[in-house]
């Protein structure tokens, strides 16, 4: 069942995926001023959502850790974790052709990006931290503690571009502007790309979630046979 | 009023043992000392610029010295398992943490006004013109990087690689509290008071220290109990 779950995601969202490259690449006209590089878009705003999605769920699963002791969730957490960071160095990725092209230059050290580079640092201290501890329910609890804190800089990276003048791009979603900003089949098409790179990201959070749950038992009978 | 004794107990023992040994305040006022001198290296020290970064300078040189106070502040307690008769002791994890982060923002403070008059000194800067205003920024700020950088020793305390993990660790979450820092005191050397747009700044500073002191005080009896 959970296979078929898996491999159900999986495909849905590499169907998702095609369909809209399809109309981004073939559908949509050159944007006026862009030209076809504005395109990217359909990917950066979709990569931050995910990246941000993750992070919330790794904070969230950090504390009901915390909370309520299950290895589950921090299973869950590391896995949610990982998914962010890879997406985090996409979203930098893509920001930083759009950038080269549009203003001349791969990095400009404006709020926004540097938020976004200092939660990609954190995270990956995160990670690093989790390495460097052995103990199983040690390593659970001092990341969780970790996670927690690491989540404030999404925060201020969410916030960045209404907190300070950036010269990264404002808001352009409805939810955030009122409306407006955008053409309403490009912002159903950042929504589809969302969803299809969500549809994605879920069956690699579940497999990375059994591979942890696997390499407990491993380093558990391992610790037995030492033991013997 | 328990908790408030307990807190200033524990603050006095660090500060005692830290000002009879003088382990980290020597090391971390040399380290500052060091930086200041290599900072003169890296542009000229008599240049007009030196005024517009002075508060990016100031608080590189804070940040680093103060790791060193940080690092030692929970590792100091492993010997004879200190810091295991530490939490069996009928101290809460809060009053303990606190503890520690006054004594060792009082030590970093300390590190801090060394530093001042060395900086004004070394690269002509007349620091005191807003004296007020500084004090204000240096206790926030201390306070924050103090509140990070103990729970963070608290966290990396039993691990093999801790001096390399905590720096890794450290840095980027004290970003907003060093960003606001620099800005603030690089207009206040300036002889400017804080007002207008730098209040944003002010009102970052602060939030960073309420945020973190709480997030610091309601986990770190999870991370000490093990």
């Amino acid at each position: 069942m959970r296979e078929k779950l898996l491999y159900g995601l999986a495909l849905a969202g590499g169907l998702l995926l095609v369909r809209n490259l399809y109309v981004i690449l073939l559908g949509f006209e050159n944007e006026a001023s862009q030209g076809a590089i504005y395109r990217i878009i359909f990917f950066h705003v979709p990569c931050w959502f995910i990246c941000f999605s993750a992070y919330a769920l790794a904070g969230g699963s950090s504390i009901l850790y915390l909370w309520k002791r299950k290895t589950i969730f921090d299973d869950l957490a590391v896995s949610a974790v990982e998914v962010g960071v890879v997406f985090t160095a996409i979203g930098l990725l893509t920001g930083s052709i759009w950038g080269r092209i549009i203003w001349g230059i791969w990095w400009t050290w404006g709020p926004r990006l540097t938020w976004a580079f200092i939660c990609l640092l954190i995270y990956l201290g995160y990670l690093m931290l989790r390495r460097a501890i052995e103990d199983p329910t040690e390593r659970a609890k001092n990341s969780a503690v970790l996670c927690i804190f690491a989540f404030t800089s999404v925060v201020i990276t969410y916030k960045a571009i209404d907190w300070w003048r950036t010269q990264h791009p404002g808001a352009v979603l409805s939810f955030r502007t009122g409306g407006g900003n955008i053409e309403p089949a490009w912002e159903y098409m950042l929504l589809f790309n969302f969803l299809a790179l969500a549809l994605l990201s879920a069956p690699i959070v579940m497999i990375r979630m059994r591979q942890e749950k696997t390499q407990r038992e491993i380093d558990g009978l391992r610790r037995r046979t030492h033991e013997l | 009023m328990l908790f408030m004794r307990q807190t200033l107990t524990i603050a006095g023992k660090d500060l005692r043992s830290e000002l009879r040994g003088k382990e980290a305040i020597n090391a971390s006022v040399s380290f500052a000392l060091v930086i200041l001198l290599l900072f003169s290296f890296a542009f000229d020290p008599a240049s007009d610029l030196t005024l517009e970064i002075s508060g990016g300078l100031l608080w590189l040189v804070f940040a680093f010295a103060g790791a060193l106070i940080l690092n030692r502040s929970f590792s100091r307690e492993q010997a004879n398992d200190c810091l295991d008769m530490l939490v069996a002791s009928p101290v809460s994890g809060a009053a303990l943490f606190l503890g520690k982060v006054i004594a060792n923002a009082i030590l970093l403070t300390i590190v801090e006004l060394i530093c001042l008059p060395v900086f004004g000194v070394f690269y002509n800067v007349n620091w005191t013109r807003q004296l007020g205003g500084l004090f204000l920024v240096l206790v926030l700020t201390t306070w924050g990087l103090t509140v990070i950088g103990t729970m963070f020793s608290a966290l990396t305390v039993n691990l093999r690689l801790r001096e390399l993990m905590l720096p890794v660790l450290v840095y980027p979450m004290m970003i907003p509290g060093l960003m606001a820092a620099m800005q603030l005191t690089t207009v206040l050397i300036a002889g400017e008071p804080i007002a207008g747009d730098n209040m944003v700044w002010l009102r970052l500073l602060i939030g960073f220290d309420i945020i973190f002191t709480s997030l610091a005080v309601a986990l770190v009896e999870t991370v000490l109990v093990s």
